[in-house]
Formats: structure tokens, C-alpha cells, sequence
């Protein structure tokens, strides 16, 4: 998989398949992005499971918090990584020693670890890295059109109104493919500079 | 699904837009509204916050404003857009998010003359200082660089002149400050330049020109290129550090590559009020429909009349990119292949005289303070947009005495010809 842009039938394909996402470094901060997306993601039917040992004892949104990828107790499809770039790894060797693997890694916008990335792909594990399933799931819906955004699709089709906890059709025609090619241009500039 | 690329005339008709959920109306509803009912108080709350997509007011979002703001974003190809309800309005809710008291941004000299005014005079009471530079010599834009510069801004073809800015040029010296270049492409449109592919972080129109296209209604857009790094140095707090409006909430880490355009949304728009009417926003939406279709045509008439005017013997020069001639026509052949815009100056042999003369005998062209409508518009700017400027500073700005701008609109070519040529000969 080329991480650098994402096909649009990728992410699709990714977000209408999975039912259940574990958040590794879920906050109960209502101002943390990782709060945003656990409760977005909860409105829209996935079952979520907030993990970080910190909380354990607690819930988010009425989800126990566990400690850790071990304690899931139950298979999940997808684990989707709120930790910076540098801690990756492990969270990706933890989830390799999962049964049933979990068919899909996620990192969040601004993490990304190509080696950990290859390690899940050699275990037939889908990647995703430095994206934001709130802002892609908004985006292929077009609900994140509402603020403005780009969403990158187009669509003829009478869509149902939308309701609290309802799943969106995400089926719509793209227009750009995977990420906007400025957006590959920033990624550029900033491997330049750095 | 196929992730075919539609073009830009798909683009300008579709993007954005879809039929109401409603009730399946297909032309984008006007929501004539102030407000949003909420489904319920988690709900107000997490869009108060900003951890829900959705509606809450109309100044803070509009869905009909909501519509306008994604083409726009997708004709630019940017990941976001924020409608307000002028230029002018654009430029400082851009600027607003950049600097502080005391910060400088550099600008090239060559701009509208209203901005030019907005620049020296209403920002400099926020404390924001303007340095000028010379868009033909691109070393005066390093130069002017200090560490207090935030911003370079430019016009991709500079009103009034009509000559086009090196944009790629000017973006080398930005990214090498570190900071994000504002491109005002209102004379272009995205249809003749995307300033966003030749290094552009930030786009500015007035949507009142081109874009809405039928002199009816006032608006102006920001399309954010999702190309800037905010977080380096602390240098655009507004994006880069918590901010207490909404509950320590940091925009570029939550917002990523939109978080520019969230930002004039929820700390300029918001804050400082300018909101669009989405009566205005409709009328904009339904006039970026045709705007490939007015822009070639409003480009291949100036052409003509460029032409003609530069065989009259009452014209001195004719500035106008699109002339094989002309100084910019290089960069118009780069930046602009399909046509070098629609408003030009010329200057005319008998001087302020002369060009006060030519605008009373005009018939098809309206004499008024506008460009880019569907009717060919003609001024004389020393006497009117660029009057308060010094006679140097007119010069340098490309409005001598001398000089006459046009807006070639949309009519039959032959007949603003013949419209000029009855009013220069009479
Ligand atoms: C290039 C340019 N930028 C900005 C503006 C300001 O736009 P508005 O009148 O919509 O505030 C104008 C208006 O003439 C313009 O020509």
C-alpha cells in the first residue's frame, strides 16, 4: 500500500467492513481529538472499546476502559492508535500476538511508522496511517461538508436525512482519488525541510 | 465506485451540492434561517465544542454557505473553504488568524487600489504593518522578509493592470520565511489559475467579481490549501496553542490539513461577524455554474478588444497580458493558457482628459466601480478607485492619470467594438 495517498475505495471499503474498534490512547478529556473521534465514531454504530491503562476503572461514553490490547477479552476488527509516531510500534506488536488478528491498523493524523505499517501488512493486516476516521468518514458521507470541507465526492442520489447514531451511506462517486495533491505537496515540503 | 477525476465544468456545477435530504429539491435550497434547532443538549453541547459536524447558527455556518464553500474548495482544490460576505471581509479574517500587534506581512505593491487602502490605513490601527514589495522584482519580497514577517500576500493577475504575478516564484521566498503565501485570485477565477498548484497556501477571492459572475451580490471566500505547517515555532498561535475560546482546544492538531480554514471559521467569522447571506451564496452558487462557459467567453472578447485598441491611434499602449507583445505575456502563456482575464487597462494619448471623455461616450459600457460582470464595465481610476492615492503612488499601482481600466463582459465582441470605437473617434 502507497501511505502517502490513499485511494478513496480503500478507506471506503475499510470503514464499511469494520463493526468494532479498539482506541488505544482514548482520552475522557472532552477537548482531546481522540474524545472527538471515540464519540463521533460511537454515534455511528461502531462498537467501540476505549483502552489506556490509566483509566482503567472507568468509562468513556459508558465503555469500560482496559488497559491494554490483551485485556479486549473479545476479537476486534480494528485498532485504531491515538499515540505519537514513536510509540507505535509496540501497540502494533501487541495487537500481531492478538486471535483472531485484527483485519485493520489505524494510526491517527500525525502518527505514522512505515516499519510497524510493514509488519502488520506481512500479517495480512490492512494500514492506515495519519488519518483521522471521524474526518474520513465525514468526509465520504459528505457530512463533513457541513464545516466547509472538501469532501473529494460527488453525488445525484437523494440521501436520507440524517439522524442521531445512523450509519451514512459512504457509497458516493470520488472526485480526487486519495489525499488532495496539496495536501501530498505539504507531506513533501515537510520531508524536504526535515 | 470509481475514483475517476471529473473536470472542472463537473466540478463547477456539482461539487458541494446534492439533492436536499429533505425534500429531494435539486437546486440548492436557500436556508433563509438565523438558527438550528438542536435534537438535544449532548447535542448543542458537542457542537458548541466543535466535536460534531452540524449546524448552529448563521454565523458561524449556513448549509446553502456550507454548499458554495466545498465548490469553491474543489474548483481551487483545497481542502476547505469559508464564505463570508466580501473580499474585503476575506483578507481580514485571513489575517486576523496570522498576526499579532506589531507582526508584519509583505505585500506586493500592485493590488486593488480598495485593498491597497485596506492595507496602509484600517490595519495598521490593529497594529499589523504592511511592507511592500515590487511583484516584477521578486528579490525586493526577500528583502523585505524580517522575523516579525507572517504573511506574504499577492494578486495572481493584479487589478488593475492586469499583468500576472510569478506565483511559483513568490511561494519559493515564502516557504524559505516560513510562512504561508495568500494569493487573491478573484481575477483570474480557478478557471484561468489555480493558485494552489503553483504553491499558494491560502487563497482569498472576492466572490462579488468572476465567480459570482452577474454584478448582483457581495461575497468573498478564503480556501485553505491545507499546505501549511502552523505548529513550527509558535509563530500562529491561533492554530498552534490551546485555545481558551473553546476550552483549550489546539485547531491544527484536531483540524489537521483544514485546521486553517476551522480557525477563520470559530475564531474570525465568529468572532468578528462577517457573515455571508445565503441569499447572496445562492445567487453566487447558481452564477459558478457557468463559469467556465463566461470566463472563456469574457477572456476571448478582451483578447479582441486588446487588439483593436492597440491598432487605434488615439490608444498610447494597451496593457494587457494576452498580447503577444506585452511584458507579462510569458508568464500569462504560464500561469494563464487559456486567456489572460478579463480587465485590462489602456492608456490614452489625450490623458485625464481624454480618458473622463471616453467613459461619457460610451454606450455599452456602464461607467461604475465593479468588475468581472456579465457586462463589459469600464472606469477611469485616477478619478475614482485609486483617487485617494498620491499621483506616484497611482503610477506604480498602474493607474496613471492616463489611464482607463476595463471589465470586458460577455456582449457580442463586435459590438463593444464598435461601442469603443464611436466613443474614441467621436
Ligand atoms: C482583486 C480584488 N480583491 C478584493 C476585492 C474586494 O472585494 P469586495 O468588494 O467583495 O470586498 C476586489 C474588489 O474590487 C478586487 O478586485
Amino acid at each position: 500500500m502507497n501511505h502517502d495517498a490513499y485511494p478513496d475505495n480503500y478507506i471506503r471499503a475499510i470503514l464499511n467492513s469494520v463493526k468494532s474498534i479498539a482506541m488505544v490512547g482514548a482520552s475522557p478529556v472532552n477537548v482531546r481529538p481522540s474524545y472527538f473521534a471515540f464519540k463521533y465514531l460511537a454515534q455511528r454504530g461502531y462498537d467501540m472499546i476505549p483502552v489506556n491503562p490509566g483509566h482503567v476503572g472507568k468509562e468513556l461514553l459508558g465503555r469500560p476502559f482496559v488497559a491494554s490490547l490483551r485485556d479486549l477479552g473479545r476479537p476486534v476488527d480494528m485498532i485504531d492508535i491515538f499515540r505519537n509516531s514513536s510509540h507505535i510500534m509496540p501497540v502494533v506488536e501487541e495487537a500481531l500476538t492478538l486471535d483472531p488478528l485484527p483485519k485493520v491498523i489505524w494510526m491517527q493524523l500525525g502518527a505514522r511508522d512505515d516499519a510497524a505499517a510493514e509488519k502488520a501488512e506481512a500479517a495480512g493486516i490492512k494500514v492506515v496511517m495519519n488519518r483521522c476516521p471521524k474526518i474520513e468518514y465525514g468526509r465520504l458521507s459528505s457530512e463533513i461538508s457541513w464545516m466547509g470541507v472538501n469532501s473529494r465526492t460527488l453525488s445525484s442520489k437523494r440521501p436520507p436525512a440524517p439522524t442521531q447514531g445512523m450509519r451514512l451511506s459512504l457509497n458516493r462517486m470520488s472526485v480526487g482519488g486519495g489525499d488532495t495533491a496539496a495536501s501530498d505537496r505539504a507531506a513533501k515540503n515537510k520531508s524536504e525541510q526535515s | 465506485m470509481s475514483d475517476r477525476l471529473p473536470g472542472f465544468s463537473t466540478l463547477a456545477v456539482h461539487a458541494g451540492a446534492q439533492p436536499d435530504p429533505t425534500t429531494g429539491a435539486r437546486a440548492t435550497p436557500i436556508y433563509q434561517t438565523t438558527s438550528f434547532v438542536f435534537n438535544d443538549a449532548d447535542h448543542a453541547a458537542s457542537l458548541f465544542g466543535l466535536q460534531a459536524f452540524g449546524n448552529i447558527y448563521t454565523r458561524i455556518g449556513n448549509p446553502t454557505n456550507a454548499v458554495l464553500e466545498e465548490r469553491v474548495a474543489a474548483l481551487e482544490g483545497g481542502t476547505a473553504a469559508l464564505a463570508v460576505s466580501s473580499g474585503h471581509a476575506a483578507q481580514v479574517v485571513v489575517l486576523q488568524q496570522l498576526l499579532q500587534p506589531g507582526d508584519e506581512f509583505i505585500a506586493a505593491r500592485k493590488l486593488y487600489g480598495g485593498s491597497i487602502n485596506q492595507f496602509t490605513h484600517a490595519f495598521k490601527s490593529f497594529g499589523w504593518n504592511v511592507v511592500w514589495a515590487d511583484p516584477d522584482d521578486i528579490a525586493s519580497f526577500e528583502r523585505a522578509v524580517t522575523p516579525r514577517t507572517k504573511a506574504i500576500f499577492i494578486e495572481s493577475i493584479a487589478n488593475p493592470g492586469g499583468s500576472i504575478t510569478d506565483i511559483e516564484a513568490i511561494s519559493t521566498v515564502a516557504r524559505k520565511a516560513g510562512v504561508p503565501l495568500i494569493v487573491d485570485n478573484t481575477l483570474a477565477s480557478p478557471y484561468l489559475i489555480r493558485p494552489i498548484d503553483h504553491g499558494a497556501d491560502i487563497v482569498v477571492h472576492s466572490l462579488t467579481k468572476f465567480l459570482g459572475g452577474h454584478g448582483n451580490s457581495l461575497g468573498g471566500i478564503i480556501v485553505d490549501a491545507g499546505t501549511f505547517d502552523w505548529s513550527t515555532g509558535g509563530k500562529y498561535p491561533m492554530l498552534s496553542e490551546p485555545r481558551p475560546e473553546y476550552h483549550g482546544i489546539r485547531l491544527q492538531e484536531t483540524f489537521g490539513n483544514f485546521a486553517f480554514a476551522i480557525a477563520c471559521r470559530v475564531l474570525g467569522l465568529r468572532d468578528l461577524g462577517p457573515a455571508l447571506s445565503p441569499f447572496n451564496a445562492f445567487m453566487i452558487l447558481t452564477g459558478i455554474e457557468t463559469l467556465p462557459l463566461r470566463m472563456q467567453k469574457h477572456c476571448d472578447n478582451a483578447k479582441a478588444i486588446a487588439e483593436f485598441l492597440s491598432g487605434h491611434p488615439a490608444v498610447a499602449s494597451v496593457s494587457y497580458a494576452g498580447l503577444a507583445n506585452d511584458k507579462y505575456n510569458q508568464l500569462a502563456r504560464k500561469y494563464a493558457p487559456k486567456g489572460a482575464g478579463a480587465v485590462f487597462t489602456f492608456s490614452l494619448k489625450g490623458g485625464y482628459d481624454a480618458g473622463v471623455s471616453l467613459v461619457s461616450k460610451l454606450q455599452l459600457f456602464s461607467h461604475l466601480a465593479n468588475v468581472g460582470d456579465t457586462r463589459s464595465l469600464v472606469i477611469h481610476p485616477a478619478s475614482t478607485t485609486h483617487s485617494q492615492l498620491d499621483d506616484a503612488a497611482k503610477t506604480k499601482s498602474g493607474a496613471g492619470p492616463d489611464v482607463v481600466r476595463l471589465s470586458v463582459g460577455i456582449e457580442d465582441e463586435e459590438d463593444l467594438i464598435a461601442d469603443l470605437e464611436q466613443a474614441l473617434s467621436a
